[in-house]
């Protein structure tokens, strides 16, 4: 069944077929196409915890493709009032045929798809996986450089609390990049993900230091030092803003790098970035909805013709 | 046997032997054993053994273990050898194997799992990642356990 939990459940030859269908699906997700595959089809969107951009580019791609979306929040709901996930998933499996879930508790996502009979697509659980992001991380690198062999890509900020950092290293390292690891001593990689992609033959380098990075890199995924994930304000103090990227600091870096960020960010990127060429963030945000179409359509067995007009 | 024996034959029951020095006191909770049981229970610890160093053993007696016992044993004492014994004669030997899977033998560890809400009715589900050395994790968060919290966790 197209369940996606973690990264794992797609293999190398799935995770390129999806990208290769969300390529196609593009038109159709900037409304320049009618294309109603999933037309009398429902999707749950489960959200546990706030979203903005997972939330709202499922709910277009849903609805581009002409199905229907259920949007959940847990306020208010039968959850305040102590409903179980299991429970929450049951009866909602009942109006939904697929369910997309964000939830604060790690393991949410595979717990659902054990509870329910429909598939369900992981939006983020705790510090754990955010699959449907890296896929469409993936989908906005390949956009950029045609292939992820070899290219160094640059992971900069917060990597230990950050799920979206680790999900995308250990794919980025499926495809034979290389990786580049920039981040403040108490925000490093943890070390167990580190000796896994090192295990993988992946060549990965750690440092302090962004600005000298910057020349060498085909793509610099800035992240969000996140506030709450700190145990008080002078921890957070000493590195909020470490790492800010400036027009300026972009002159020497090679023809074709692309500067990217899961949003939202504060001010790792310079507003004065946005308008180069290398920035691709907003490019980034618009890509969850062709990638989402895409997954969406495996999940429910559809298939996206070869030819999308 | 040259060795004085510690603690007397038992007519029917179990043999638990091979377990890691210092552990009986875990195994008999993990097997549910408590001060209400009607039949006696023995415990060596800290003996000499050729195969692991120092062992504990534990002889329990009117109780065979099953399949579901020797599966929680696993996690503590991976080189336990199971005697079944009736009428004073070993009438089954059997291995302590840990599988792919444990389900409902330990909670997870880690704080923020789905689930640690106790009222989540579906089962604990750990997978073996390695056996030597021993590599647990959960099923639905992915996180390593400790193997001594995994034992304190053991339901």
């Amino acid at each position: 069944m197209g369940n996606l939990v973690t990264m794992d459940d797609l293999s190398n030859e799935d995770i390129v077929a999806v990208l290769d269908d969300a390529e196609r699906l593009v038109p159709v997700a900037k409304g320049e196409i009618i294309l109603p595959l999933l037309q009398g089809k429902v999707l749950a969107n489960m959200f546990f915890e706030n979203s903005t951009r997972t939330r709202m580019s499922f709910e277009t791609a849903m609805k581009r493709l002409g199905g229907s979306v259920l949007n959940f929040s847990s306020v208010g709901t039968s959850v305040s009032k102590g409903e179980t996930l299991y429970y929450t998933m049951q009866m909602i499996s009942g109006y939904a045929d697929v369910a997309a879930i964000r939830h604060p508790r790690q393991g949410a996502a595979q717990y659902s798809s054990d509870a329910v009979g429909i598939p369900i697509l992981n939006a983020g659980d705790g510090a754990g996986n955010h699959p449907t992001q890296t896929m469409l991380d993936l989908f906005t690198i390949r956009q950029a450089h045609e292939s992820l062999d070899g290219l160094n890509v640059v992971l900069v900020g917060d990597l230990r609390y950050g799920r979206t950092a680790h999900s995308l290293s250990h794919a980025l390292v499926r495809f034979g990049a290389s990786l580049t690891l920039v981040s403040p001593t108490s925000l490093k990689m943890p070390v167990e993900i580190v000796s896994d992609l090192r295990s993988h033959g992946a060549d990965v380098t750690e440092t302090e230091s962004l600005n000298e990075q910057i020349t060498g890199a085909d793509v610099i995924y800035m992240t969000r030092i996140q506030k709450e994930r700190f145990p008080d304000e002078e921890e957070y103090a000493k590195v909020a803003g470490i790492y800010k990227i400036e027009a300026n600091d972009l002159v020497g870096a090679k023809k074709g790098m692309i500067v990217m960020h899961p949003l939202p960010r504060v001010d790792e990127i310079a507003p004065n970035v946005d308008s180069t060429e290398f920035a691709r963030y907003f490019q980034q945000a618009f890509n969850g909805v062709p990638t989402r179409m895409s997954l969406l359509c495996r999940s429910l067995g559809v298939k996206v013709p070869k030819k999308v007009k | 046997m040259t060795e004085m024996r510690r603690v007397t034959a038992i007519r029917n029951g179990t043999v638990v032997d091979h377990i890691p020095s210092g552990y009986a006191m875990q195994v008999i909770r993990i097997l549910g054993i408590d001060a209400d049981r009607a039949t006696p229970v023995s415990l060596v610890m800290n003996v000499p053994s050729d195969k692991i160093g120092r062992k504990d053993v534990l002889k329990i007696e009117d109780r065979e273990l099953d399949q579901e016992d020797l599966d929680r044993l696993a996690l503590i004492a991976p080189a336990a050898s199971i005697a079944i014994i009736r009428n004073h004669a070993v009438a089954e030997k059997m291995k302590v194997e840990l599988g792919d899977g444990l389900v409902n033998i330990a909670r997870c560890s880690f704080s923020n799992c789905i689930t640690k809400n106790n009222r989540e009715p579906l089962p604990q589900r750990m997978r073996v990642v390695s056996r030597d050395p021993l590599e647990v994790r959960c099923y639905y968060c992915g996180r390593d356990q400790e193997i001594d919290e995994l034992i304190g966790n053991i339901i």
